[in-house]
């Protein structure tokens, strides 16, 4: 599919998708090593639920693409990859910029999901409403946190330098409410890390992700 | 020829693969069932979209059907369509029973921290609402932990959805 054009929608399943899929495999590295017990419990529930939610979208692409939801998943060249450089970031073993990553990814992919929920394509709109409901569990994670470390230097001096990736993972209409949301209306909007422009960290994420299916192309699992 | 009648009857015997007390006919997982002729086509509302049990899900009403001689067509609906809401009164009280607090009704709204974080969440041992939120996360994407101040436990919470 490398040199093909895709139709808007799937290029948009493919983002939604892509970021899903890259950000619950980096908040299940903190699975068997978080900081606290609940945490490791909380951290590995939301990294299986963000891969459901990429299966899912998957499976709307691959329908138009003529083929399969795992194909999408693991056979592309990392450049292929439609996913926002925030979620690539590996943050191990960094709680501050872990929980910062959480907290703005959550409240971006809330402004987008919202976005698609008044898509007039049907199926896009049922899928957005139904991650949104199990997105609100996530949302409540990340909140909690950051309401506890709100005046942690170390959170906030993460949150900043997380925010030009957080830009990233919204399309530049949208960056301003994005803004207004997390408390930072007035600050800029303009030096995102775009989405597509790939971080070093990402070929090492999908070489350790795909190792097992490329050991045996084509084998059914 | 089997009827649609006999298709969700055999359905009721399926046991949720990850909560087996309760059938995914009481789950709500089964949104319709038509019979055309042999084919037997049956529509699967997906509970949480991160739930490694759909395939199980799939796998064992196809096996129901064809048990029954039908040629079975599983169709995953990826809506907004399931809710605990769903899950049927009887479905409810096996959970309960099982130690599973059943879901609170989904209401107006999405749920908020705000109401995990109250009491009124009823224990499923003792009764007690003497009850709090120890992790919004369990064991699978559906429960959340809550302990139990009334018999000093821990005990699983459905998530409402």
């Amino acid at each position: 599919m490398s040199a093909q054009a895709l139709s808007p929608r799937v290029e948009t399943l493919l983002a939604l998708a892509d970021d899903e899929l890259i950000i619950g495999w980096r908040d299940s590295e903190w699975t068997g090593i978080a900081p606290t017990l609940e945490e490791d419990v909380a951290f590995s529930s939301i990294a299986q639920n963000e891969i459901g939610h990429a299966r899912a979208l998957y499976e709307l692409a691959a329908v138009e693409l003529e083929t399969d939801a795992d194909a999408l998943a693991f056979d592309r060249a990392p450049e292929e990859y439609r996913c926002a450089p925030l979620v690539e970031l590996r943050l191990l073993d960094d709680w501050a910029m872990t929980i910062a990553r959480r907290y703005l990814y959550e409240e971006a992919d809330r402004i987008r999901i919202e976005a698609l929920m008044r898509s007039d394509d049907a199926e896009l709109a049922g899928l957005a409403a139904k991650i949104d409901r199990e997105e609100v569990y996530h949302r409540m994670h990340a909140a909690l946190w950051a309401a506890r470390l709100r005046d942690e230097p170390r959170f906030t001096a993460a949150v900043d330098e997380l925010w030009p990736f957080a830009l990233g993972v919204l399309t530049p209409p949208l960056r301003l409410e994005l803004a207004r949301r997390v408390g930072r209306a007035g600050a800029s909007v303009l030096d995102a890390q775009e989405r597509a422009m790939h971080t070093p960290e990402l070929a090492e994420l999908l070489s350790e992700m795909t190792e097992v299916r490329r050991s045996e192309p084509g084998a059914q699992w | 020829m089997v009827s649609v009648a006999e298709v969700w009857s055999a359905l009721g015997e399926i046991p949720d693969p990850e909560i087996p007390v309760i059938s995914l006919v009481e789950l709500g997982v089964i949104r319709d069932v038509t019979v055309d002729g042999e084919q037997v086509r049956i529509e699967l509302t997906p509970t949480f979209l991160g739930c490694p049990a759909l395939e199980a899900m799939r796998g064992a009403l196809e096996a129901k059907v064809a048990s029954l001689g039908g040629r079975p067509q599983v169709t995953v609906i990826q809506d907004d369509s399931w809710s605990t809401d769903r899950i049927t009164p009887a479905g409810r009280e096996k959970l309960r029973l099982a130690g599973l607090a059943p879901p609170t009704p989904r209401a107006a709204g999405l749920a908020t921290l705000v109401q995990l974080q109250s009491k009124g969440f009823r224990c499923p041992y003792c009764g007690s609402t003497e009850t709090r939120l120890e992790n919004i996360f369990g064991p699978t994407p559906c429960r959340s932990i809550r302990w139990c101040d009334g018999c000093r436990q821990s005990f699983e919470q459905f998530k409402t959805i």
